[in-house]
């Protein structure tokens, strides 16, 4: 091969590599981006289930209960406006607690019910992420 | 006074880093109606071993150029060593007011606390925005002046061409650290008390990851200083190639190590048992190792047989593109997490200027001058060459697939829509092509440079492919895991074998010190990889609400927990368990905590983990509940130390590669310095 065709065709190689990486990521990013939702954005036009996505809202009053198993919770999220119900298996963050932010990581059911696989709480008492104050939320309905 | 020395000290640096600028420029200008320094000739190492005559002769040629401005041009290397310094005295001025807990500089009323233990006063310097940007530049300063005292191999003029873009990247810099992060204010009245550091971050981890991944990240800068100065001055070739390597390689050990420490530091820390996230965060650093990994392979081949050169320009641009991103991520305030200190815009605004300008800028001068890069040696597509441009093109790919993943959801959420992007994403696309990326690596050390025979090489490609059939074949048979770990694993145990197979044969004292590193750091990236699948393949994990006495069941282990009892540690209180697991006749005392912080408030997991020779035992306390009851999350992870262990490895084999060129360069030195005398 002459030099000259060489370097031509390691070009076309390199721009064949970065087109190939943005065509994989796109198609995967299509079904493997978990999209944020508040309780009433899923009631209105939710995610199918199975789907990863964040849920994210304010704990509601009274609504944290744990299974006999001890490591199991129940509770629900609010944004105001709808509310789901929410099932989690594992150790809560130190800062999970009634009538606070939480983003919960996981799925939906059939029943539009949430099953959690991770849950981000308020980091400490000066610091809160964005995901979690609710800035950044397109809806504009969360309680606060 | 000590704060004011200190930004005495920076407005010093910066104006020195100026003047190197203008200097160098005006050097480089005046001296460019002289004769041109050699471009880079189509030589290949053992040909100049054979003739070092020619580097002398470059050398000489060096010379006669630069009388013209002989004085403009020898005071560019000093400026830049003693830039180096004073940058150096400012940040141990900042570690200093640190140390003294002087409460009436701001930076440190908000980042410290004079209860703090020794340790992370003197690491808090860098646990902040401000700080860790101090010493970003510090080490920028110091490998620049590294450069200037160390490098005699390139022509004058390129070098200088380098320091001056070295000093470019640096002032950019020293005007964000002085216009809009200046970690030396002072507050006043000053306050009794600082707010504490995060606890999160006061951990041992914090003296040696922040300082590791910035010497590779500022390790980047210097190739891509090279680079551009290699540009500048038209001398893209062997010499320039020989003369970044090392620079390469040292940041590429850094990078390494500081990515394996940092990912052990996640491990234990957060409490989650995972050891890679996919965290914005972590990609930051990952993106500058995939470009830097790029970069070491295709410099090799400009190196050795002078092929690539407009693309290894092209690497040392973007790799250093990615360490500016990553800066970018991580110092912009724009991503959420433990590294993200600051949180105001302008500075993220800042940055992405500076960000836009020096790629910008590179790419630009690449652009306009790959032409003058002449097209070096080729090659057929069944060679060592090929084989690395293999390795080029896929880590090429998973860049862009990291890259894209990462700035996905940034980019989404500028058009206000909230979305993330983690694990499931990353696994799906970076596993498959990485461990294709894994199969070429096993072969290209077995092919020989310019072209080999299909037959020859499927010969000696015939153990690897067996053992990794075999383990496939017993994986299969005996254990039921998921499709990925098990490639992962068959993969691991053929490249184990493929990557010390260009040993067989040969004079083990006679092979050069690069080539055991090339080994070396193959086997570690088998090693690592074998963790990561077995890891994801045969990890256990219980959770339960215990009560204290009765067993629980985790991996082989029994677990019990004895009992949970206060404890009060130098600047927190705790509650810790104490857990004994025990398997055959072996006995484990496990102490899980968890910790509360009363500067700032705050509670923490403190996981306690065993560490046997097939894996770990991964222990994390939780809440109690109204039965009396404690929740226990258990891990039992086999052979996941391997993940670390080959991540050592994989750094242990640049470091060996780094020394034997060292030890190469040096004796050719001598050879040369003998035939000098023999000749006079």
């Amino acid at each position: 091969m002459k030099a000259k065709h060489q370097r031509l065709t390691l070009a076309l190689l390199a721009l064949a590599a970065v087109v190939a990486a943005g065509l994989l990521a796109l198609s995967a990013l299509k079904d493997q981006a978990a999209f944020f939702y508040s309780p009433s954005d899923a009631l209105r036009d939710g995610p199918p289930p199975g789907k990863a996505v964040r849920l994210g809202g304010m704990v509601a009053a009274n609504s944290v209960a744990r299974a006999a198993d001890g490591v199991t919770v129940h509770f629900v999220v609010t944004d105001g406006k709808g509310t789901t119900s929410v099932t989690f298996a594992g150790i809560v963050p130190d800062l999970f607690r009634e009538k606070s932010g939480v983003v919960a990581e996981g799925h939906f059911n059939a029943d539009r019910s949430f099953t959690a696989t991770n849950l981000l709480a308020k980091h400490d008492e000066k610091y809160m992420p964005p995901e979690v104050a609710g800035a950044m939320h397109e809806t504009k309905t969360l309680v606060r | 006074m000590m704060a004011e020395a200190g930004l005495a000290a920076l407005w010093f640096a910066a104006a020195l880093a100026a003047l190197q600028l203008v200097m160098a420029a005006l050097g480089l200008r005046a001296a460019s109606g002289g004769p041109r320094a050699s471009t880079g000739s189509a030589r290949t190492e053992e040909q100049d071993a054979a003739a070092p005559t020619t580097v002398r002769a470059e050398l000489v040629e060096g010379r006669e150029h630069q009388d013209v401005n002989t004085e403009i041009l020898t005071a560019v290397r000093p400026i830049a060593i003693v830039q180096g310094l004073m940058i150096a005295v400012a940040m141990a001025m900042l570690i200093g007011v640190f140390l003294n807990s002087d409460m009436s500089v701001k930076l440190v009323v908000e980042n410290s606390h004079s209860a703090k233990p020794w340790l992370y006063k003197f690491a808090g310097a860098w646990g902040n925005h401000e700080g860790s940007m101090l010493l970003w530049v510090t080490i920028l300063g110091l490998a620049g002046g590294a450069v200037a005292i160390l490098e005699r191999r390139l022509p004058e003029r390129t070098l200088i061409a380098t320091l001056g873009a070295q000093a470019g990247i640096a002032l950019g810099f020293y005007a964000f650290l002085l216009f809009s992060s200046n970690p030396f204010d002072r507050i006043s009245p000053a306050p009794a008390d600082g707010l504490g550091l995060n606890p999160l971050l006061q951990d041992p981890g914090l003296a040696f990851h922040p300082p590791t991944l910035y010497i590779g990240y500022v390790g980047i800068s210097v190739a891509f200083s090279f680079a551009v100065g290699a540009l500048i001055t038209r001398d893209v070739g062997p010499a320039f190639a020989r003369a970044m390597r090392p620079w390469v390689l040292g940041a590429w050990i850094f990078l390494t190590l500081g990515i394996t420490a940092g990912s052990y530091w996640a491990y234990y820390e957060l409490g989650w048992g995972g050891w890679w996230f996919w965290d914005p965060v972590e990609n930051a650093s990952l993106m500058p190792w995939l470009a830097a990994t790029a970069l070491l392979h295709s410099v090799t081949v400009l190196a050795t047989r002078d092929g690539l050169r407009a693309w290894t320009v092209m690497l040392a641009v973007v790799a250093f593109s990615m360490s500016m991103i990553g800066t970018f991520l991580v110092r912009s305030g724009i991503l959420t997490s433990v590294h993200a200190f600051a949180v105001d815009p302008k500075r993220g605004a800042f940055i992405l200027v500076l960000l836009a300008i020096y790629i910008g800028g590179a790419l630009a001068l690449f652009a306009a001058r790959v032409g003058t890069v002449r097209a070096g040696n080729s090659f057929e597509l069944f060679s060592r060459e090929g084989a690395l441009v293999a390795n080029n093109l896929l880590l090429s790919v998973i860049l862009g697939v990291v890259l894209i993943g990462t700035l996905y959801p940034i980019v989404a959420a500028g058009f206000g829509v909230q979305l993330s992007v983690g694990a499931p994403f990353f696994d799906k696309t970076v596993g498959p092509i990485a461990l294709i990326l894994v199969a070429v690596m096993g072969a290209g050390p077995l092919l020989r440079w310019r072209r080999d025979d299909g037959q020859a090489v499927a010969a000696r490609m015939m153990w690897p492919i067996a053992v990794a059939c075999f383990v496939a074949a017993g994986l299969v048979v005996f254990a039921s895991i998921g499709i990925l770990p098990l490639l992962g694993l068959s993969l691991a145990a053929g490249l184990a074998i493929a990557s010390v197979a260009p040993l067989w044969g040969r004079n083990l004292r006679r092979t050069p010190l690069f080539t055991y590193g090339m080994v070396v750091a193959h086997l570690g990236i088998a090693v690592s990889l074998a963790g990561m699948a077995s890891d994801s393949a045969f990890t256990t994990e219980t959770l339960v609400a215990a009560r204290v006495g009765e067993p629980v069941k985790a991996g082989p282990f029994s677990v019990v927990l004895d009992g949970i009892k206060p404890v009060v540690g130098e600047n927190y209180s705790a509650l810790e368990a104490q857990l004994t697991a025990t398997r055959g006749d072996q006995t484990i005392v496990l102490r899980p905590q968890s910790r509360y912080f009363a500067n700032p408030v705050t509670t923490t997991n403190e996981s306690a983990i065993a560490t046997r020779w097939d894996g770990q035992l991964y222990t994390v306390l939780g809440q109690p509940d109204d039965q009396g009851r404690w929740q226990l999350r258990l891990w039992w992870k086999p052979f996941v130390t391997l993940i670390w262990f080959g991540g050592a490895l994989i750094a242990l084999g640049g470091a060996l590669a780094l020394l034997g060129r060292w030890r190469r360069a040096a004796r050719t030195a001598r050879r040369e310095e003998d035939a000098r005398w023999a000749a006079a």
